[in-house]
């Protein structure tokens, strides 16, 4: 299956129109527009509270009069309808593509650009199935998630790319005052006009340092690993894409989605610089990185 | 004498970066890089040159590489590249798009990442 890319948005999409600024006659459902690298997906949450819960959360991307590229109602399940202990398991069939995990039970369909989310309330949910679609949506508009870290100076966009454990949330937190955080753990990608652009995110680490609304040309990449002193080192394109290709989110088998994938590291190996960063944890750093 | 025919798979994607063939398999995310030699038989997979004279005449003319010697290698690496489902294989002609692969893969370690 061939996905539409999302820049040119089809009847379907358009068909979602700014929304509502009140309940429906039987009281439920204000739905909440969440915009990430331009990208809205808007939510139908029936619970009040929930729905104040993730306003909260994606406060700063949230869009209460754009129109959607795509929409989710979300439901409430009971526990015992899901499997607490499953992985995260990420299947299409026919077009229809089902995620599951523990703690949710989602399907969507990329065509009509709807789906529904049952889970037992929890935004961790709303987040993973967040990544998930956005991974998808990007692929054919050559885009990705990268594990990564970033922010913004003097108009550049910076990243750190590393594996749990590598520093991504180390250099976000020592990042000066200067610059403009994008995300600690979740980077968005995205080719515009022959440049790779860099989105922040409201997925965070575990430090839950929220990305701003903001985005930039990408200047570089950076493959960290702690060391002994700040040292940087080009690293040739086809390492750079292995390595790049390790650190994208992406769940989807379907070839031709794999392979836009692929295009898409290598171009960006191919535009953007990538380094190895060995760094000492402290603000010094950014001063050789940006 | 057997012929063998070899055919890239429609189910990888793959790039020439710099002087290394990169591949990624569609079936689970994995990676491959192909020395220069390799490279060479990847892009001459077209499942109707025997892979005899693929090596012949893009391999022995090429590298300083005895025929025998040349031909036992590609046919260990091409081997090794159909058990990772991003080659097909076969003792006929392989028809585009390779539909099938005959199961003529041997044991053998690819250059896997």
């Amino acid at each position: 299956m061939r996905m539409a890319p999302i820049e040119t948005p089809t009847q379907t999409v358009d068909a979602f129109p700014a929304q509502d600024r009140h309940a429906g006659p039987n009281g439920a459902c204000l739905p909440l527009t969440i915009e990430i690298g331009g990208l809205p997906i808007r939510l139908r949450a029936p619970d009040a509270a929930f729905r104040a819960l993730l306003a909260g959360r994606y406060s700063s991307f949230l869009r209460p009069d754009s129109r959607a590229e795509m929409e989710f109602e979300l439901h409430s399940a009971a526990p015992e309808s899901l499997h607490t202990d499953q992985k995260l398991e990420v299947v299409c069939e026919q077009g229809r593509w089902q995620v599951s995990r523990g703690d949710f039970r989602a399907s969507f369909d990329l065509s009509t650009r709807r789906g529904h989310l049952s889970f037992v309330p929890n935004p961790y949910s709303v987040d993973t199935l967040l990544r998930i679609v956005h991974s998808l949506l990007l692929a054919p508009a050559g885009g990705l998630l990268l594990h990564a870290s970033g922010g913004i100076r003097s108009g550049r966009g910076v990243l750190f790319s590393g594996v749990s454990g590598a520093g991504k949330t180390t250099l976000a937190r020592l990042a000066p005052s200067d610059v403009q955080l994008l995300t600690d753990e979740i980077s968005y990608l995205r080719r515009e006009a022959g440049e790779f652009r860099v989105y922040g995110t409201p997925f965070s680490g575990e430090l839950g340092i929220q990305g701003e609304d903001v985005s930039a040309p990408l200047g570089a990449i950076h493959l960290i690993e702690h060391g002994a002193e700040n040292r940087l080192e080009r690293v040739p394109e086809a390492e750079a894409v292995r390595r790049l290709i390790r650190n994208t989110l992406f769940f989807a088998r379907e070839k031709h989605l794999v392979a836009d994938v692929f295009s898409t590291v290598c171009e960006l190996a191919r535009r953007v610089p990538v380094y190895r960063l060995e760094f000492v944890p402290d603000a010094r750093v950014w001063e050789m990185v940006a | 004498m057997n012929h063998i025919y070899i055919a890239r798979s429609s189910a990888v994607a793959a790039r020439p970066l710099g002087d290394e063939m990169v591949i990624m398999s569609a079936l689970d995310s994995t990676l491959f890089t192909l020395s220069d030699v390799a490279a060479v038989l990847w892009q001459a997979a077209d499942g109707r040159t025997p892979l005899d004279e693929i090596v012949r005449q893009r391999v022995c003319t090429a590298y300083s590489v005895d025929a025998e010697t040349a031909l036992r290698d590609a046919e260990e690496f091409v081997r090794a590249l159909a058990e990772h489902g991003i080659l097909l294989v076969a003792s006929q002609p392989i028809p585009s798009p390779s539909p099938t692969q005959d199961g003529t893969a041997a044991s053998a370690a690819g250059d896997r990442r």
